[in-house]
């Protein structure tokens, strides 16, 4: 028995000490960036805003923030719909070519970033849509489509569809009946994809380093930028709006999910 | 499965129909619906992939194998693709060695204990991987946070140099993919009967007989599909080793986007990018012939 607990406190610290090693790296960025020194020294020797207000003021760092906002509401408001109307055939028809259609809207995530970064670059060179919103809105809209299908294809499964036929059969088109039946029940599994892809567009780095720039530069290509040139504590402060703003929406997404488990 | 059920159940009814319009104008919507999806992949990742295998072909206006004779006959392109291979199958180790017992302590634990565990894998995996890259070179820098705590403790006289390498990379580099690891092991874990531990138990096993006999056997597809991810996101990855390798970690993401944006060269990035293709999918297919594709992409 004796034995048996020593065993157990050794496996109990060793999984304390990977949990410490994944959660560390996240939450020092935030002391960080309130220091009030130049230097990246642990912990800091006083604290202050400034790294917030040199943030703000910045007119380049404004304009690249401004730029990733715009894109993330963009593709979260196309590939949310266009996602939703793919989850729903793949999980309605029955025919040999949805497997493979399905595999496709999957190729995003199983193509290395780098070759979709390389083939999207060469198409936006070719048509001129270099350095523009709408191309990055296109490119992140693709990368997303795997999240939000995934997502809503998992909350259709659980979703008896003969409720959507009787709404049909008592005299409701298609469009009205999946309106007020389907979408009200796989709400949550909705909302997760377009957080989904909300996230994925505020974080993508690969592709817009090839094609964002000029006045469309995107932040994530602005910091990748000044991480290659100088650690700047400005940095840690983009850092930790940043990652505020996947917790809350992480957050948000298990309410969501809790929500809907709870009915 | 219940919509499979429901349109075996109306399939009698359009077979009837002799013209089977109803199934047909069926299918009909059903692609409609699917059509701006499809068509985005496919303006923007299958027409330039293909565009990308056409110039891998070509050198100096010809077709010709030049590109792929110079990837398996020259050093550099040789040696970038060697150190691609060997810093995923340590990130991949490494991360299974972490990953497999976070996974386990996740299925075993009280739910209280199990959400917080996974929460604090789930957060670092929502936090951008240039953040988690920033957090590294803040940690592992000369006068960081861990040289600073061995330095004050004694362990070491001189500061290490744990960024600007290969080490500096795989650190980073396991934090980031981790998830990846746990959270296709939790899903396999949990699904595991308990019944089955018990009646292993209730025979007489000891907990590690239960656990090397049973549970471990029980949790490979996990493992698999866990490993399957790690290895394949590892052998595409670029933002951290161009940030932590300081220059001399070359991975083969970096020889295409360097042969793009430097030398303007996309014969050789394309050979490059066709050759790390080819070991995706190729590892894809023969994982897809043990578990479902989906087990393996439906983390996230």
């Amino acid at each position: 028995m004796n034995k048996l607990s020593l065993s157990r406190i050794v496996f109990i610290g060793y999984v304390v000490l990977v949990l410490v090693f994944l959660i560390l790296p996240v939450l020092v960025v935030i002391p960080m960036s309130f220091s009030d020194s130049r230097f990246l020294s642990f912990p800091p020797p006083g604290y202050s805003v400034r790294w917030y207000d040199t943030f703000f003021s910045n007119l380049g760092w404004m304009s690249a923030a401004k730029t990733s906002l715009t894109v993330a509401i963009a593709t979260t408001l196309i590939a949310t719909p266009v996602g939703v109307a793919a989850a729903y055939a793949i999980n309605c028809s029955t025919h040999w070519s949805m497997r493979y259609l399905k595999i496709v809207l999957l190729l995003p995530l199983i193509v290395p970033i780098i070759i979709v970064a390389a083939g999207v670059f060469f198409i936006y060179a070719f048509s001129g849509m270099l350095h523009t919103i709408s191309g990055l809105v296109m490119a992140d809209v693709m990368l997303a489509l795997p999240y939000v299908v995934t997502a809503v294809t998992a909350g259709l499964h659980g979703f008896d569809q003969t409720q959507e036929m009787v709404a049909r059969s008592l005299g409701m088109n298609r469009f009205r009946s999946f309106m007020a039946v389907t979408l009200p029940q796989i709400k949550p599994s909705v909302i997760t994809g377009a957080i989904f892809a909300f996230i994925q567009a505020l974080d993508e780095t690969m592709v817009a380093l090839f094609i964002s720039g000029g006045q469309n530069q995107t932040l994530t290509v602005r910091m990748f930028t000044a991480l290659r040139d100088e650690i700047d504590p400005t940095i840690a402060a983009i850092s930790t709006l940043l990652t505020a703003t996947s917790f809350a929406l992480v957050i948000m997404m298990a309410m969501a999910r809790k929500q809907a488990s709870a009915r | 499965m219940k919509a499979t059920a429901v349109n075996d159940r109306y399939a009698p009814i359009s077979s009837i129909d002799p013209s089977s319009r109803h199934h047909r104008r069926e299918h009909a919507l059903m692609l409609l619906l699917m059509s701006p999806a499809v068509l985005v992949v496919f303006l923007l990742l299958i027409v330039p992939l293909t565009w990308l295998i056409g110039q891998s072909f070509y050198a100096e206006g010809v077709l010709s194998l030049e590109h792929y004779r110079r990837i398996f006959t020259e050093g550099i392109y040789w040696n970038t693709f060697a150190l691609t291979f060997r810093i995923s199958i340590i990130v991949t180790l490494l991360a299974l060695l972490m990953g497999y017992p976070i996974a386990y302590a996740a299925s075993i634990l009280p739910q209280r204990w199990a959400m917080l565990v996974l929460a604090l894998v789930i957060l670092p995996f929502w936090t951008s991987v240039l953040v988690r890259a920033y957090a590294w070179l803040i940690l592992l820098q000369r006068s960081g946070v861990i040289n600073k705590t061995l330095l004050g403790t004694g362990v070491i006289d001189s500061p290490l140099s744990l960024v600007h390498n290969e080490l500096g990379t795989i650190i980073a580099t396991v934090h980031i993919l981790l998830p990846f690891m746990v959270l296709p092991l939790y899903a396999t874990m949990q699904k595991i009967p308990r019944d089955l531990l018990l009646a292993g138990a209730s025979l007489g096993g000891s907990p590690l007989h239960v656990f090397l006999r049973v549970f471990l056997p029980l949790s490979l597809s996990g493992v698999l599909a866990g490993m399957t991810l790690v290895f394949v996101l590892c052998l595409g990855f670029y933002i951290t080793p161009e940030l932590m390798g300081g220059g001399r970690t070359v991975m083969a993401s970096m020889l295409v986007s360097r042969n793009i944006q430097l030398y303007s060269d996309w014969g050789a990035a394309s050979a490059v990018s066709v050759v790390l293709l080819i070991c995706v999918l190729a590892i894809f297919y023969v994982v897809s012939r043990l578990i479902s594709l989906e087990k393996i992409l439906g983390v996230k």
